[in-house]
């Protein structure tokens, strides 16, 4: 099933570096994602945020400020 | 969990051990610096005592010596802050009165990780669950102006009396500036937008965090913070250095000693379009200190370079209108004038 995934971020170089963790992660397991960038400060602060960047997957914020960790990135694209 | 299925990298043995080994050899490293850069010097082609030999002796301790101080406080620090988080300081604030709101946000503002890159949402956010404007103003003054990492390597490099009175008056300037502002009623001249956000905070899980994940959380922030600011510290130790070796003290102490009124203001307003990592200022600090220069002229000098950046402004203005950062740098350059006076007056 396809998951859809929003990186929130105005565009820092972990911002990048998230959406390439993301990727990343989700073509190890297989799975298929639509990753897409919100860079717009007023859309961001809609899904109520604080720090960036923020994960979101399937409309659901799991991750806000700094670089995820694998770990936990694993975690969220399995479930 | 059982322990044969911890790796090592993640046993806080092994983690605890590293530390202990790594610190020992830290201190011992430490110690030889200073007669390694007489040692130094003293082979180079250079006159003994002359200005040049000076400079180089200034540059070829400090560097290693800031650099180690660094890491040590980035690292202690990257502990701590693995405690505080942007969204559990919004909780807190949210629905505080100014007043008492204030002092909570200044004193949250010295920890909780900030970088300039992400003041937006931080400041939406803020605003949008409910922190009243002035509190968010008193927590993004002290953010960047109480910076841990300076704080830290002032206390190393100049000493404690002169780090704690830089703590306490720019907790003082963030939180007098923060409800000022407050007082003012200025929520009109944020941008449009801003006002009309009305977003429910998001209620992150609450992330289980271990020792092993704040050792690693401290360790990160030594990559990230050193890796970044290593050049900084080098063109402050390198300005530092000239300063130590060429400037006559003389001319300093006119310029920046405490009976020159007019250095306090000069050194706010050369210091508003200077922009440098707080941990690359702080040898520039040491090395005019030394020279004679007044205390709250190189205070006021270092706040306003810190706190008061053109980058900054430049991202704010999607939030705040241009009369609104106008009275914020009016304010906070009026605070940072009155410490720079008052601790002339104090310690002159």
């Amino acid at each position: 099933m396809m998951k859809d995934i929003k990186i929130l971020g105005p565009g820092c170089a972990r911002c990048k570096t998230t959406e390439e963790m993301v990727k990343a992660e989700a073509a190890k397991l297989g799975i298929d994602v639509t990753v897409e960038k919100i860079t717009d400060y007023e859309a961001i602060a809609q899904f109520g945020i604080v720090s960036t960047p923020g994960i979101v997957i399937d409309g659901k914020v799991v991750h806000a400020g700094g670089l995820p960790k694998a770990d936990d990135l694993h975690r969220w694209l399995r479930t | 969990m059982t322990s044969h299925t911890v790796p090592l990298k993640r046993s806080p043995g092994i983690w605890l051990g590293g530390i202990v080994i790594a610190v020992a050899a830290w201190f011992a490293l430490y110690r030889q610096l200073q007669p390694f850069s007489r040692w130094a010097v003293a082979h180079m082609p250079v006159a003994p005592g002359g200005a040049l030999a000076s400079s180089i002796e200034f540059f070829v301790y400090d560097t290693p010596k800031v650099l180690m101080l660094l890491t040590i406080v980035v690292f202690a620090m990257g502990v701590v802050r693995s405690f505080f988080s942007p969204e559990r300081t919004r909780a807190i604030l949210a629905g505080r009165r100014e007043g008492l709101g204030n002092v909570a946000a200044a004193g949250l503002g010295i920890f909780t990780p900030f970088c300039s890159c992400s003041a937006v949402p931080l400041f939406v956010g803020f605003v949008s669950a409910g922190v009243p404007l002035g509190v968010t103003f008193s927590f993004l003054i002290a953010a960047p102006m109480i910076n841990e990492v300076a704080l830290g390597l002032l206390f190393a490099l100049v000493g404690w009396r002169v780090a704690l009175t830089y703590l306490a008056f720019g907790l003082t300037i963030a939180i007098v500036s923060g409800w000022i502002i407050g007082r003012l009623h200025l929520e009109g001249w944020l941008q449009p937008w801003v006002r009309n956000i009305r977003a429910s905070a998001v209620e992150l899980q609450p992330e289980d965090m271990n020792w092993v994940d704040r050792f690693e959380a401290g360790w990160e922030a030594v990559k990230e913070i050193v890796g970044k600011v290593w050049y900084w510290i080098i063109a402050g130790i390198a300005v530092g250095a000239f300063i130590h070796g060429y400037v006559p003290a003389a001319l300093l102490a006119r310029i920046m000693g405490a009976d020159a009124w007019w250095s306090v203001p000069a050194a706010v307003l050369v210091g508003i379009p200077m922009y440098s990592n707080a941990a690359g200022i702080i040898p520039v600090v040491e090395a005019l200190l030394g020279k004679g220069a007044a205390l709250g002229t190189v205070l006021a000098f270092m706040m306003s370079v810190i706190a008061l950046s053109f980058p900054e402004m430049i991202i704010l203005r999607k939030v705040l209108s241009v009369k609104l950062i106008a009275v914020f740098i009016a304010v906070v350059a009026s605070g940072i004038l009155a410490v720079g006076f008052l601790f002339n007056l104090l310690f002159s």
